[in-house]
């Protein structure tokens, strides 16, 4: 919305600021300039002031117009609001145009007023410069006058042909399918809940949105009834909506508009549109519903307590040490300003400012400003509120606009007594597993909380059902995320496609199963790895990173109370089979891992392999964080031993480990596989074998083991491997 | 050299010994450089003339018995001297060292670290300044139902945030209560609710989270986004409470020079509303391109928490058979938010925030 400082000036003259000091103090106040416009010198050498951008939140409807704002800049400086004036050259006098209302429940007051021999001429002088200022239309001074008005104070109006009019206004629900042309030239059917203005014959106006087509002012218009009427908020929206027209009426009537303002709005056009000529015929007309004015221009007064308003806003710069600066007299000053009408309820007696007791009222309107020892304060005020204030209407709103009119700014920075800080019950674990993730080099990510349908048919957990959204992002944004997985894929393949080629993620985020009934959110983890992970003595680099996110996974567990951990080669679809495997914990899969399975890879066209990891982090946080009791270290030697085997390719680490194990030999603190090798010729290591390098390391904690101890278990561990078909190839010692 | 030292000349006592054995100390280096290793290891070691054979039997032969053991001991300590300067490797002289000098203008290896989101990181860095003034940190469903996303915080029936133009709401609600239908919610508040259903004053709780809007998708813009909002109810609580906690807040983030700004606003659930700027962190408030020349940055909103929350909080808590606790003549609050995509794209001048999602390493990696 637009205003021109010059005209605003001419409701509150002498405000002791220029443009861009009241465009600041409007700011502070809550009436926000945006932009502040030089519009230069005027041809009289005036200036022509600026013109200011507002940004209006839309509680406050009331102040969308000019003499809205300038009754906050009367209240900021302390200056009284000029009146508007309303008078009308004498009327000639005529019977009472004839009016019905047949809607009161959705029209609470409308008014009308004949102007006979008017002339339609282009608007001149003052409406003519502010429209060009504003870059407003002009289309001729009837209409000009309604918009003139509009900007002015607020209220929309509507000039009618009166000659077009058969009989009387009756204003009425439409009938189910009738057609009115409106003035942007579209004709409309109508519903039965649209509110109209209508002659005795046909529907005139889509009341409250938009005037119809064939009652609209012509230059070759004589006659005119000027309409200014306060309409249901929640029936202008309905129809606004409906036939989508959203119009400066319909904005303002579906906000609440100020049910008094309708005779002042009606007066004011009626008084510029003479002003080219014509004269008025008969009185106003005013029909005004009982009902709707109780719930808007009388409402029944609300209690203000000065105590309140100090409860709530607490401690200004300005406050002594015994009196805050929000005083009785200024609460008064600021609510009067804004069109509020106090009237003292109850009086205090002050006694060194320390209230020591409550009175009835005494003399209405008295304030304590005396500088004695005993003072009367007026704490509490029934308040009439301004007919213009819908947004008004508790005690709580009230203190926000004494708030608001003295200056956020004007408040003290105080601090509340601290309170006790509890530690959220998974936040340890949570900065635990971020901690060790980004150890392990993997970087943090988000990625988008919704799926695609095909997504969420590959990844989603069988049985969990899927959550279709109503009113989707996109096709792509479909479903909420029963996986975190495939936003892991998305930020993989987003690198790849751009020549990043080693790329190491984590998520952290919420899944979403369940039905559109009950939703189930839980946490979940991913991993996403690919490019060039480097062989290891035991892995080929082609499985490397198979692994790794394999001794990530240990590594989270390690994290948590010990609890066992297994692992098969059953995977989920999205994984390829042999290249992918589950973690088992308790016998329940935990986490699944491996190579994205290769048709999800050609079908993606990713350049290269990636590796995936998704990980329930319910389950892992179920488990207490582990709680380390350090074993003292020993003070006797410890002895390594290396042996070199031959295994069938059949025969798994697992089954050697656990062999070794079942020896149950003490002393036995290490048993590492350190080196595994393949020879493709078959010449070193025959076909189908694998040699493994595997180290040993015993030590005790009492005594330094003898020769003969050592030679026991080395002979017993190579024997239990050669039960198990493999072959010695070397046994070293070393020290 | 000084064979010709003998001890007799000059006493026993501790002041006399340390001069001594600083002399042969720097002896050692002198000739660890100068020598030759084998050279030096004969002329220290050997086994007949060796000089430190011959120089501690000849001392200790003359001591008197009880300044034998320090003696001794300084004998070894300079044996431990002389064999460490043996062990290190090809360094006998500064010739020899600058010989093998490294290249130490090749990059510096490093295992690679993963690298904290800088989103998640600021969203830590803003949780920790309240934890500091003790809030404690509550997390809630990111699928709300209308309850507690508008209803609880005072949305009209009718307000613009309730259509689906502005929420994204789960599929097959249409036959469900009004209150039941659930959404995304579109911001962290819907946790004060639960928060103060289930517990009775004084609540100080910080609340980071995930929230989503169906909006479209722009440089600034994004359907999914994170916030950062603030609960704080006790009696007493005053609108100079709320002023003082964010300007604390702010300076503790942004640093202690930063000012901060409050103008009257609009939110359903609060009453006085606010919101907040700070003086522009890039030209300390002077006026430059990223404040717009204004000199100050529109940050976060607040205000006091409105009574009709109070009141549906009760309500709700009376339905579960809670006791009222929140009686807005004896309680007051405030409640914050602030949106953290804007904190760390302020910070860290990030232009597009779509980054934040993409998983884009060349975006992480600046953050290393
Ligand atoms: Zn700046």
């Amino acid at each position: 919305m637009k205003i021109l400082t010059n005209w605003l000036r001419t409701y509150v003259p002498n405000i002791p600021a220029d443009d861009h000091q009241l465009a600041d103090d409007l700011t502070l106040r809550g009436i926000a300039v945006e932009g502040v416009h030089d519009l230069g010198p005027a041809a009289d050498d005036q200036s022509n002031g600026h013109l200011f951008e507002m940004d209006i939140t839309t509680n406050r409807v009331d102040a969308m117009n000019h003499y809205g704002i300038a009754r906050e800049a009367a209240t900021i400086y302390n200056l009284p609001l000029l009146p508007l004036h309303t008078e009308l050259p004498a009327s000639t006098p005529a019977p009472a145009f004839p009016v019905r209302i047949d809607a009161p429940h959705l029209c609470g007051r409308f008014t009308a007023r004949v102007l006979r021999n008017v002339t339609i001429a282009p608007s001149a002088g003052l409406i003519s410069d502010y429209f060009s200022l504003l870059g407003q239309k002009q289309i001729s001074n009837a209409v000009d006058a309604s918009n003139f008005v509009l900007l002015g104070m607020g209220h929309p109006t509507h000039a009618f042909d009166l000659d077009k009019l058969q009989g009387g206004i009756v204003v009425r629900l439409a009938h189910q399918g009738e057609k009115l042309k409106l003035l942007d030239g579209t004709e409309r059917t109508l519903e039965p809940d649209d509110l109209v203005v209508a002659d005795e014959v046909k529907a005139l106006a889509l009341a409250g949105v938009m005037g119809g087509y064939d009652s609209m002012i012509t230059p070759e218009t004589k006659n005119i009834l000027v309409e200014a009427a306060w309409f249901d908020p929640a029936s202008i929206r309905r129809s606004s909506r409906r036939h989508l027209l959203h119009t400066d009426a319909s904005h303002r009537f579906e906000r609440g508009a100020d049910f008094n303002a309708a005779p002042i709005a009606n007066h004011l056009v009626s008084q510029l549109i003479l002003a080219s000529g014509g004269h008025a015929e008969g009185d106003l007309i005013d029909i005004a519903i009982p009902a709707t004015a109780a719930k808007t221009a009388s409402r029944p007064s609300i209690n203000l307590s000065v105590t309140q308003v100090q409860r709530h806003l607490g401690t200004t710069l300005e406050d002594t040490p015994t009196q805050s600066a929000l005083t009785p007299e200024l609460i008064y000053q600021y609510l009067t300003a804004l069109g509020c009408t106090l009237i003292p309820t109850r009086l205090a007696v002050q006694l060194e400012h320390e209230m020591i007791a409550d009175g009835p009222v005494f003399p209405p309107g008295y304030f304590s400003d005396h500088a004695g020892h005993i003072s009367l304060v007026n704490d509490l005020f029934a308040v009439q509120l301004p007919s213009w204030r819908l947004d008004l209407e508790r005690e709580i709103d009230l203190i926000e606009e004494v708030a608001r009119v003295y200056g956020y700014n004007r408040f003290a920075n105080t601090l509340p007594t601290p309170g006790i800080v509890i530690a959220h019950p998974t936040a340890a674990a949570e900065a635990a597993v971020r901690t060790r993730l980004l150890a392990l080099g993997f970087s943090e990510s988000i990625s988008s909380t919704f799926a695609s349908q095909q997504d969420s048919d590959l990844f989603a957990t069988a049985g969990q059902g899927t959550i279709p959204m109503e009113n989707p992002l996109s096709d792509e944004a479909s479903l909420l995320r029963p996986s975190l997985v495939p936003g892991m894929v998305t930020m993989l393949a987003h690198n790849l496609n751009r020549d990043v080629k080693d790329v190491r993620l984590f998520e952290q985020g919420q899944i979403f199963t369940g039905t559109t009934d009950q939703v189930s959110e839980s946490a979940q983890l991913s991993l996403g790895l690919t490019g060039a992970v480097p062989a290891t003595p035991l892995h080929t680099a082609h499985d490397a990173p198979i692994f790794e996110l394999k001794g990530a996974i240990e590594s989270l567990l390690s994290l948590f109370a010990p609890a066992p951990l297994t692992f098969t080669t059953e995977a989920p679809v999205w994984l390829q089979p042999g290249r992918s495997a589950t973690a088992l914990l308790d016998g329940t899969p935990i986490a699944h891992f491996g190579e994205l399975v290769h048709t999800q890879r050609e079908a993606r066209k990713l350049r290269q392999p990636i590796y995936l990891a998704q990980l329930d982090l319910a389950k892992l946080y179920a488990l207490p964080l582990k709680k380390v009791t350090a074993r003292d270290l020993s003070r006797f030697q410890a002895v390594e031993r290396d042996f070199s085997f031959t295994f069938p390719d059949s025969m798994q680490w697992h089954t050697i480990a656990t062999a070794i194990h079942t020896l149950n030999i003490p002393e036995l603190q290490r048993l590492t596989p350190t080196e595994i090798f393949r020879d493709p010729k078959g010449k070193s290591v025959p076909p189908s074998h694998y040699a493994l390098l595997l180290k040993c390391v015993f030590q005790s904690n009492d005594r330094t083991l003898r020769e003969e101890e050592l030679t026991t278990w080395w002979s017993n561990i190579i024997t239990t491997l050669t039960n198990l078909g493999g072959t010695i190839r070397a046994g070293e010692f070393t020290m | 050299m000084s064979d010709d030292i003998v001890l007799d000349e000059f006493g026993y006592d501790e002041p006399t010994l340390d001069k001594l054995f600083e002399t042969l100390k720097k002896e050692v280096i002198s000739s660890s450089e100068n020598y030759s290793q084998e050279a030096f290891k004969l002329h220290w070691l050997g086994r007949k003339q060796g000089r430190l054979k011959v120089l501690s039997e000849a001392w200790l032969k003359s001591a008197p018995p009880e300044a034998r053991k320090p003696l001794g001991i300084r004998f070894n300590q300079l044996k431990q001297q002389i064999e460490a300067a043996l062990e290190a490797p090809a360094t006998t002289t500064r010739a020899a060292q600058a010989g093998a000098s490294i290249d130490i203008t090749l990059p510096g290896t490093t295992r690679a670290p993963g690298i904290p989101h800088p989103l998640l990181k600021t969203m830590q860095e803003i949780v920790a300044v309240f934890h500091h003034l003790g809030y404690s940190t509550n997390l809630g469903p990111q699928v709300e139902s209308d309850f507690y996303n508008f209803e609880a915080l005072n949305f009209p029936p009718n307000h613009p945030a309730r259509d689906t133009q502005d929420t994204l709401v789960i599929a097959s609600q249409q036959s469900r209560p009004s209150r039941d239908r659930l959404l995304m919610r579109t911001h962290t508040s819907p946790v004060q609710i639960r928060t103060m259903i289930d517990q009775p004053p004084p609540v100080r709780i910080v609340i980071p989270g995930k929230v989503h809007r169906n909006d479209a998708a722009d440089a600034t813009h994004s359907p999914i986004f994170h916030q950062v909002e603030g609960l704080c109810v006790d009696t007493n609580i005053t609108f100079s409470d709320l002023k003082g906690t964010l300007d604390h807040a702010m300076k503790a983030l942004f640093g202690s020079a930063v000012k901060t700004r409050f103008f009257p606003s609009f939110f359903p659930f609060t009453e006085p509303s606010a919101d907040v700027q700070i003086s522009c962190i890039f030209c300390n408030g002077k006026g430059c391109r990223k404040c717009k020349h204004s000199g100050w940055i529109e940050l976060l909103g607040c205000g006091m928490v409105d009574p009709a929350v109070f009141a549906a909080i009760d309500e709700q808590r009376a339905a579960q058979g809670k006791s009222p606790a929140y009686n807005p003549e004896k309680i007051t609050g405030f409640a914050f938010g602030m949106g953290v995509e804007r904190i760390a794209m302020i910070q860290h001048g990030i232009s597009d925030i779509g980054h934040f999602y993409s998983g884009d390493m060349r975006f992480l990696e600046q953050f290393a």
